[in-house]
């Protein structure tokens, strides 16, 4: 693909001013970029007396690191966004039909559309959760789904993350930090609120308590500790929340109930937002070595006494070759074609598909099958011979632990750099809350950037950046 | 609120007061050193020792001189006391304790933690140590403001406090009792005539001077600084004012969770078994020994606490 076939949110492809970005456009041209600069550095510096970072792993004293913040809103049109947001709910209602069919009738196998083995062979099934209905029937109560955009009306999803998403902190305080840097802005634009999210964001997990909790549910944020690398969202979300944030040793199994160890006693939890994976929840049930958990509390969820958001063995959806399957899961528990688009993809289990992507191995873009945040992963057109050449070992010792996919060519969204405007390529995280109420999409979401020219890669991880990204009242 | 959070809450502003401390004391350790002539090597042990880090200090250094003395208690990593130390842990607790802060609280925390990181990041200049020093406590004095300013009167703040204030009766106990028995020539000499210097400095590491001379004028008479650190209800660092607070915070919490906690208890007979004589019936029974029961006392309270309230189980 070359380079002048690239869409950029702000000029299109042909250099012409896009209509959401014309306000925005107006008020940049007034404005002097040293003053601009400054503001840049002033950003910075909120993020770092807040305290807003994340920790870095293998690093001396598990060092905090900022995100980089990009001061150039991505800016969606309403009409946009309407469109997105349809697809985005019809995705999400799939996943759950799926989820609950899966660990129940497995009709979806029974009728030929996925092969048994897809399922039972996964390392993100639970056996565990066989036949269990969690309470409202929700298994992904915060659901983001990662989007990727190639032209005005293409969008495709790049990965579902149904399990623990993260980066809504990010999301609302890179709004706050607008706010506070360019309050004219806001009052030029009229950018969709994400303020509201916290508050959702409870209401949404209270709506999914469990029979037993008498009045207001007590609600809690589960964190693996201090040490993590999205301890900062945790602290943040629970804060903005105003409820506790517990960590494994702050729990106890009492009497059938998950209580929380507080001043006065061991106070019962009913619903429990955990940012750990399946694995260490429970030492009885899963990994015995793990002390992040509780002990005991699957057998609390399985008598019905808790909700787990989300769900132990919600994994399954996240997984890279269930995704390839997912028009298909789609059209199977909705009767309606998917109205968002997969990224095409070869599953490399298939003897044909794994001829095909060692053949094309430049071209494409091989990902591991559970493998996240940018790991893992070859990105054909600008690895070495020599990674080319480990790749396809990889490829031929373990085919089914890979897919691979073409290189898209990926929208751009100009940041601001020592040259002015300069365009680099973004995906797309929205936020995504359900309940027995229904499904809630936070208008605007999580925009990640490259930073390097030319890259594809935006994981903050690989030192990608992040946006404000703006939903426009039409 | 969670124990964990309750244990948070009250160490990080413990460390905050310690991390205050230090920094007093190493001024007036400094102060000492900078008007005398000769050696200052027992001045600065004694220093130490009301750091209680004498003896890891020992572990680290041949020497007792003015510049290791300083380092150590300023920024050695090896020194969980050092005013650096102290602000990693105190900072620490308030990432562990987010949800309960207000952003002001925390800011200013965060805020301390990166100036002091930056000032301590080398060895400080004798030249630059005034400033620094000032800055550590101005800093510390911030989040403290900030906490009052901005907090909920609620079960939060009453750990909060209780932490501050024990660790500061604490640190005052001690002053109070390195100067008398490490400085005075004899055990003896107590109460009599001694050198105005050593009053004056144990005056000044609690910043006190101007307040002592407001109450008892500019002659300076150990039993007057003695009445006035240990029983006076006014002034903010004396072991009065301090069990005063403690029984106060923790009596919110008594009566906020419908719950007499052995802590409280501990604490009302400290008051008024130790801290309601007048300072002859404390030197009758012996400075020290009143000094060193006392911090008995203050250590069992902080014991209870982390029991009555489940800090660990």
């Amino acid at each position: 693909m070359t380079e002048t076939a690239i869409f950029d949110e702000m000029w299109g492809k042909d250099g012409q001013l896009r209509q959401p970005y014309q306000a925005f456009n107006d008020w940049f041209g007034g404005e002097n970029p040293k003053d601009l600069r400054a503001k840049q550095q002033e950003a910075e510096e909120l993020f770092r007396l807040t305290g807003i970072t994340f920790n870095v792993y293998g690093r001396s004293e598990a060092e905090e690191r900022l995100i980089p913040f990009d001061i150039i809103p991505r800016i969606i049109s309403g009409r946009e966004w309407q469109k997105l947001s349809k697809g985005i709910e019809q995705r999400v209602r799939a996943i759950n039909a799926f989820l609950y069919d899966i660990y129940h009738g497995q009709e979806i196998v029974k009728a030929g559309r996925i092969p048994e083995e897809m399922i039972s062979k996964n390392e993100a099934f639970l056996p565990q959760m066989i036949g269990v209905k969690p309470p409202g029937g929700i298994y992904t109560h915060i659901v983001g789904i990662d989007l990727v955009r190639t032209g005005p009306d293409e969008f495709y999803v790049l990965e579902d993350n149904g399990r623990t998403p993260s980066g809504v902190s990010y999301m609302l305080e890179n709004r706050e930090t607008m706010l506070q840097m360019f309050p004219e802005l806001f009052s030029q634009n009229r950018v969709q609120p994400v303020e509201t999210y916290p508050t959702d964001l409870l209401k949404s997990l209270s709506a999914c308590a469990p029979a037993c909790a008498e009045g207001k549910p007590t609600v809690a944020v589960m964190t693996p500790g201090i040490f993590n690398s999205a301890y900062f969202e945790h602290s943040f979300l629970a804060d903005q929340m105003g409820i506790e944030l517990v960590e494994g040793h702050d729990m106890m199994v009492v009497d059938g109930r998950l209580c929380m160890r507080t001043t006065q006693g061991y106070k019962p939890i009913d619903v429990i937002y955990r940012r750990i994976d399946d694995d260490f929840l429970d030492p009885l049930n899963f990994n015995p070595d793990s002390a992040l958990g509780v002990p005991g509390i699957m057998d609390v969820y399985r008598a019905g006494n808790l909700t787990i958001a989300n769900a132990p063995g919600t994994g399954i959806c996240d997984d890279k070759a269930i995704y390839s399957y997912m028009p298909d899961i789609v059209e199977f528990y909705t009767g309606e074609k998917a109205l968002l688009e997969n990224v095409p993809t070869w599953r490399c289990a298939d003897p044909d598909s794994l001829a095909y992507v060692l053949d094309n191995l430049k071209e494409l873009v091989v990902k591991e099958v559970h493998g996240s945040g940018g790991y893992g992963m070859l990105i054909g057109q600008t690895a070495t011979k020599k990674e080319l050449n480990e790749f396809r070992k990889k490829l031929e010792a373990r085919p089914g632990n890979y897919i691979a996919q073409p290189t898209l060519s990926l929208s751009t969204v100009p940041i601001f750099s020592r040259a002015g405007l300069t365009p680099r390529h973004v995906d797309l995280r929205p936020f995504v809350l359900c309940s027995p109420n229904g499904v809630q999409i936070t208008p605007g979401g999580l925009t990640r950037v490259a930073l390097k020219k030319g890259s594809l890669v935006v994981n903050s991880s690989q030192g990608g950046g992040t946006k404000d990204t703006w939903v426009l009242e039409d | 609120m969670l124990g964990k959070t309750a244990n948070g809450l009250f160490w990080m502003y413990r460390l905050l007061e310690r991390a205050e401390n230090t920094a007093r004391l190493i001024e007036t350790g400094e102060r000492i050193a900078l008007t005398r002539l000769g050696s200052t090597e027992d001045e600065w042990r004694s220093v130490l020792q009301t750091a209680s880090s004498l003896e890891a200090f020992e572990q680290n250094y041949d020497e007792v001189s003015r510049e290791n003395a300083v380092d150590w208690l300023l920024r050695s990593k090896d020194n969980p006391s050092s005013v650096l130390s102290c602000i990693l842990g105190a900072r620490q607790n308030a990432r562990m304790v987010r949800t309960a802060l207000t952003g002001e609280v925390w800011e200013a925390m965060n805020g301390t933690y990166m100036a002091s990181k930056e000032m301590l990041a080398r060895k400080v200049r004798e030249r630059d140590l005034p400033n620094v020093l000032g800055r550590i406590r101005q800093r510390t004095g911030l989040v403290r403001g900030a906490t009052h300013g901005t907090m909920l009167r609620n079960d939060i703040y009453d750990f909060a406090r209780i932490g501050t204030f024990l660790e500061r009766a604490d640190n005052t106990a001690r002053i109070i009792d390195v100067k008398y028995y490490v400085l005075l020539p004899s055990v003896s000499s107590v109460g009599s005539a001694v050198d105005n210097v050593q009053w004056e400095t144990i005056l000044r590491s609690v910043s006190a001077r101007g307040g002592f001379r407001m109450t008892y004028g500019s002659s300076i008479d150990p039993r007057d600084i003695a009445q006035f650190l240990v029983l006076d209800r006014r002034m903010p660092r004396s072991l009065a004012f301090c069990t005063r607070k403690i029984r106060a915070n923790l009596g919110y919490l008594v009566s906020d969770y419908g719950y007499r906690a052995p802590a409280f208890t501990k604490v009302v007979h400290l008051e008024s078994a130790y801290l309601s004589y007048d300072i002859d019936a404390v030197f009758d029974y012996g400075l020290h020994e009143y000094i060193q029961k006392t911090l008995g006392l203050l250590y069992d309270i902080g014991r209870q606490i982390e029991i009555d309230y489940r800090f660990y189980e």
